[in-house]
């Protein structure tokens, strides 16, 4: 029993100490892994999922919200937590039997059939508790649940299919609109307005760091809002059980400068630059069964995978499974079922010289 | 209460051949063989959906696990799930509710044998119905083999669309017969508490077990039929092409989610309240007092009963309900608290004073009591919204359930095994073994379940396959792992107590633990008739009163 | 000390399992009420056959009490009668509820799988009908056993409990008719 409560201390310090980032302790690289550098380099091997995930570590309002209210939740179970097990565990040595051995006790202890006051006392005492919280659960609420899109958002849709993200928000010009997928591209400061659809089944949005899982439910759209406060990318997954690869269903917020994000949205803006090297690829693009599923702007028109429009513009294929470098892809297009068993893209059994036009011809799609 | 010691006799099981014995379980209306049956094949079960989970901590031991492949990882936590909560709990539990209800109420026999009977073998066909899924599900279809939908099966992933081949169908099937089974097995147990109380025997003076059996009894018979309705809705939906939960023409995947919890979470309660029944009656008996606060026992069950069936969309947190609903169902959940907490210091209070002997079934009960705190404290900041909306559907959420549900159920029900075991045998399990497995079930438990929570809050969604490395998640899963493989071991020095204790087991005499309920009044095991003379009883605790002629309880009542 | 017949608790728990079944429908059907973008909507139910139906259920519940009673004097041939008319009575409906079914099915091109109010209508009034099936099929057992004598005027008890199962469906009637042709036409 003491050994138990050692090791919650030591977690619940843990956490602790790790929510104050900015004073690195002994346990903090045990519980927060160092945030990956995003994956610039083509062919980088290093692990492009790998961060922090940690609900303790918010950087956008909703978050921040709930992490405060966690601690008070935290707090008054914890008090509630030592205070009985204190109770329990000084009963237990106070009064065991000291004559287990000898067999029967003398005799009966004094029977006790209860007490008016005291059930009363820990009758309303847990009311007024519980009370409490009740106000504090529904303070928050009201702060982090928006019924409208606060003042400035910009207005992304997310729709969830098996087993990847689709997002669509404005382009730079007002009639165009950019497409992409698994990888979200947003301005830091901005007001961030989800509105969340499914193609097929529930799915989760949940973006620990950003804010709380909001389902994304086929024949009903949610809303879900978040202001990342400082740069970087932000993972996360899909958080509700939707079928074989539901956990290779990653999510990526890649927050940047206000600059940045207008740079990147005049970039997805644009329609795809032919060139000499893509010419074959583009033809079997066209010929093969790919167009189908997946849109290119001004190729095709297919919408049951991801948008490949600007596919080299990502950090990661097959919605997180792998960093995007000429190799993974070469893999994916290949066999998608050697990197993500069960999803949804058949292998199209190209042989070498095809794979290697259709490659080079997504490598032109910057 | 006297008791005569010439029985009539009934051939010795001994001279009987394996097959005139074997006839004879299988063709039994006998309550207690009946209950021993539902535990047998429950324990049958845990061993199963036990190896199940140890195979998917295998998976998840490391990052990016290469044991198992996708589509087997999502059957079996479905498996495993399902199996736990139907096939595990709610068998053992209504099975021994069977045993010892007619025994701790003073009857002869449940109040309808034959349906008692048909209740069984409906469970048995439907587990049967769940594991032929692993052999029969794939069909024409060449599809999954085993259901692979979740415990909750969320609509649509059930459609026929999206769940091809008929594993669905059978655990739609399987169920759907096993809850049957409960509902004919509550039938039974409320009529039997209701009208087969032997003479003296007020409501107010039941052993508090018949309380929780009741209230158990009522939330059965309301609960397990809206889940039945729920899914022969999803049965015509994949059979006959009707739409209830058919997303794509127009059916609501949110109608299924509030049908199923509206039936889920009673069925928590069902899980626990037979547990906190087991606990009510070890508790006072190792502690050598009366249950403290009876009627405030009594009054806190009943009041959970009533509300647990107001708190369903606490598991729809994140579905984008209205502010105003979640405040509802988070303050209806917090509610559930009070009169849980009721029951932990009654407990508590009934152990504060007494001459505590630490036997196994008391090792158990107090473990119980202390993980039933953690589990229910990580329940209550699950009602608090804006926490689930972080950490629904994830691992945080598997450590909180595991703590209730095996901190809580499993361990009542071993504390109940223990405890009762003499009387259903006539044989005394090895405390030494006992111990042993309690400490090493105890400390696997914990180093499995504690890091879960932990997991959770480094943002591990439960139900993956495999989690990504560099997530800091690494430590927290080889500890859950490495914890089954003690509890593994626990396990096996259970059977083997068991196996042994059955043959060289020393005998238990009628009344091992000098315990005041009316089974510990009859033979170990009880005739067939249970009581050579139906008792009658002055108090909620006949046998003290026999023992005690000097204080008899009946001069301590308090009236609620 | 209060304690009940066993009979009564044990019917009253099975009554509550199955209202219990029904109010997952009757939920079900409420919440898709003007649902189903296309095919035939509500408006194409007619009444007045379901009407002659529905006297005919409630009357039912009637000609079963007098069974019940005539059976507790020790009437046995009386009873007989009583609970033959029950039977009739309950055949008429099903037969009745056949009727209409075939006329949405062939001049409406309602099917269960048609839209979401084929799917709600057909298994509301579907998982009723299969009840009154089932409650004729118990009326017919004791029918069956009185003509051959094996049922005396102590087993009134359990008649009654029977009698209980048929009022039941009769009671469910009720809610599935204003549900389906009150609330939701």
């Amino acid at each position: 029993m003491r050994l138990w409560c050692a090791a919650i201390f030591l977690a619940v310090c843990s956490i602790g100490a790790a929510d104050r980032s900015d004073a690195p302790s002994v346990v903090t690289p045990i519980v927060c892994a160092p945030v990956a550098q995003s994956a610039t380099g083509m062919g980088s091997t290093e692990n492009v999922n790998g961060g922090d995930l940690n609900i303790f570590h918010p950087v956008s309002p909703p978050a921040y919200e709930i992490r405060e209210l966690a601690w008070l939740v935290f707090g008054i179970s914890a008090v509630i937590f030592v205070v009985v097990e204190g109770v329990l565990v000084w009963s237990i040595i106070r009064f065991r039997s000291r004559d287990e051995e000898a067999g029967t006790p003398a005799g009966e202890p004094v029977q006790v059939f209860g007490s008016n006051p005291v059930e009363l006392a820990w009758t309303i005492i847990p009311c007024i508790i519980v009370f409490v919280l009740s106000l504090a659960t529904v303070r928050t609420i009201r702060e982090v649940e928006l019924e409208a899109p606060p003042a400035g958002a910009l207005e992304v849709d997310v729709i969830g299919h098996q087993w990847w993200w689709e997002f669509q928000l404005a382009g730079a010009e007002s009639d165009t609109r950019v497409v992409t997928a698994n990888e979200l591209v947003v301005p830091v400061g901005r007001p961030i307005w989800l509105t969340l659809r499914s193609a097929d089944v529930i799915h989760s949005w949940w973006v620990p760091r950003l804010a709380g899982k909001t389902d994304v439910i086929p024949n009903h759209v949610n809303h879900t809002w978040f202001q990342a406060e400082s740069i970087g990318t932000y993972l996360g997954q899909c958080a509700e059980y939707c079928g074989t690869q539901h956990a290779n269903m990653l999510l990526r917020v890649r927050v940047v400068t206000g600059d940045e994000f207008i740079a990147w949205q005049v970039a997805q803006s644009r329609p795809p630059v032919d060139s000499a090297s893509g010419v074959a690829g583009k033809a079997l693009f066209l010929q093969l069964a790919c167009m189908n599923c997946h849109a290119i702007d001004g190729v095709s028109t297919g919408s049951f995978g991801p948008n490949l429009t600007h596919l080299m513009s990502r950090e990661t294929i097959g919605a997180g499974v792998a960093p995007l470098n000429p190799k993974t892809l070469r893999m994916w297009v290949d066999d998608p079922q050697n990197l993500k068993e069960g999803c949804n893209m058949p292998s199209l059994k190209l042989d070498s010289a095809q794979l290697d036009a259709v490659v080079a011809y997504l490598l032109t799609l910057k | 209460m006297t008791l005569s010691h010439s029985h009539p006799t009934t051939p010795a099981e001994g001279t009987q051949t394996l097959g005139a014995r074997l006839h004879g379980w299988a063709v039994t209306v006998d309550h207690k063989r009946l209950g021993i049956l539902y535990v047998c094949f429950g324990l049958f079960f845990f061993v199963v959906a036990g190896i199940e989970a140890a195979i998917m901590r295998a998976q998840l031991a490391q990052a990016a696990g290469k044991v198992v492949d996708p589509a087997t990882f999502n059957q079996l936590f479905t498996m495993h799930g399902t199996t736990m909560v139907f096939l595990v709990g709610m068998p053992i539990l209504l099975g021994m509710g069977n045993y010892l209800i007619p025994l701790m109420v003073g009857a002869r026999d449940m109040a309808f044998p034959r349906l008692n009977a048909f209740g069984l073998w409906l469970f048995v066909f439907g587990a049967g119905l769940l594991y032929y899924s692993y052999v029969g599900a794939q069909g024409l279809y060449g599809d999954s083999a085993a259901p692979d939908v979740g415990w909750f099966a969320y609509a649509p992933l059930t459609n026929k669309t999206f769940s091809r081949g008929n594993s669905t169908d059978y655990w739609i099937l399987g169920i759907m017969v096993s809850g049957f089974g409960s509902i004919t097995t509550a039938i039974n147990l409320l009529t039997t508490i209701l009208a087969m109380r032997c003479p003296g025997m007020t409501l107010m003076r039941m052993p508090l077990m018949g309380w929780m059996m009741l209230v158990v009894s009522v939330l059965v018979i309301i609960a397990i039929p809206v889940l039945t309705g729920a899914q022969i809705m999803l049965l015509l939906d994949r059979s006959l092409g009707m739409h209830f939960f058919d997303t794509q023409n127009g059916g609501s995947s949110i109608l299924w989610q509030h049908l199923f919890w509206f039936f889920g979470h009673p069925e928590v309660y069902i899980l626990i309240l037979p547990a906190f029944g087991f606990i009510s009656e070890v508790i006072p008996v190792f502690s050598r007092k009366v249950i403290f606060g009876y009627p405030l026992m009594v009054a806190a069950t009943v009041s959970i009963g009533f509300i647990s069936l107001g708190v369903w969309a606490h598991h729809m947190f994140a579905i984008g309900m209205p502010p105003a609903l979640n405040a509802f169902f988070a303050a209806s959940t917090f509610l559930i608290a009070v009169p849980t907490g009721i029951k932990i210091f009654n407990w508590i209070g009934t152990m504060v004073g007494g001459r505590i002997i630490f036997a196994t079934p008391m090792l158990f009960a107090t473990a119980f009591v202390a993980m039933f705190i953690f589990g229910g404290l990580t329940g209550v900041m699950l009602a608090v919204v804006p926490f689930t909306w972080q950490l629904s559907d994830s691992y945080f959420v598997v450590g909180h359930f595991h703590y209730v549900l095996f901190g809580g159920t499993v361990f009542g029900i071993f504390s109940g095994f223990f405890y009762w075991f003499p009387k259903a045998t006539g044989r005394m399990l090895s405390e030494r073994l006992g111990k042993w497995f309690f400490w090493l079930l105890f400390a696997g438990f914990n180093l499995t379940f504690f890091p879960m929570h932990i997991s959770g809050i480094l943002g591990m969604p439960r139900r993956i396959y495999m989690y990504q490395p560099d997530r800091g998640l690494e430590l927290w899963n080889m500890l859950s792992s490495i914890g089954v493989i003690i509890q593994a071991i626990a396990i096996v020095i259970f059977i083997w107590n068991v196996v042994v204790s059955l043959r060289k087991g020393r005998a238990a005499g009628d009344d091992p633990w000098n315990a005041w309920t009316l089974e510990w009044s009859t033979k170990s095991p009880p005739p067939e008739w249970n009581f050579d003379q139906v008792p009658t009883v002055g108090s909620a605790r006949p046998l003290w009163d026999a023992k005690n002629p000097s204080d008899p309880d009946s001069h301590h009542e308090r009236t609620a | 000390m209060w304690r009940p017949s066993r009979g009564k608790v044990g019917m009253i728990c099975l009554i509550a399992a199955e209202s219990c079944i029904f109010l997952t429908f009757v939920v079900a059907y409420l919440f898709y009420i003007g649902k189903s973008a296309t095919g035939p909507q509500p408006a194409v139910l007619g009444l007045g056959l379901v009407i002659v139906n529905s006297i005919a259920l409630f009357s039912s519940s009637f000609t079963v009490v007098a069974a019940v009673r005539a059976l507790q004097r020790g009437q046995q041939s009386v009873c007989w009668r009583w609970l033959a008319a029950t039977i009739c009575l309950g055949a008429f409906f099903v037969c009745g509820t056949g009727f209409e079914w075939n006329g949405l099915m062939h001049e409406h091109t309602l099917y269960p799988s048609t839209n979401l109010f084929g799917t709600t209508f057909y298994s509301l009034v579907g998982l009723h009908l299969f009840h009154v099936i089932v409650g004729l099929m118990l009326l017919s057992t004791v029918l069956v056993l009185g003509l051959t004598g094996c049922v005396k005027s102590r087993h009134a008890h359990a008649f009654d409990l029977v009698s209980w199962y048929w009022h039941f469906v009769d009671a469910v009637w009720v809610v599935v008719f204003v549900t389906v042709y009150v609330i939701g036409r």
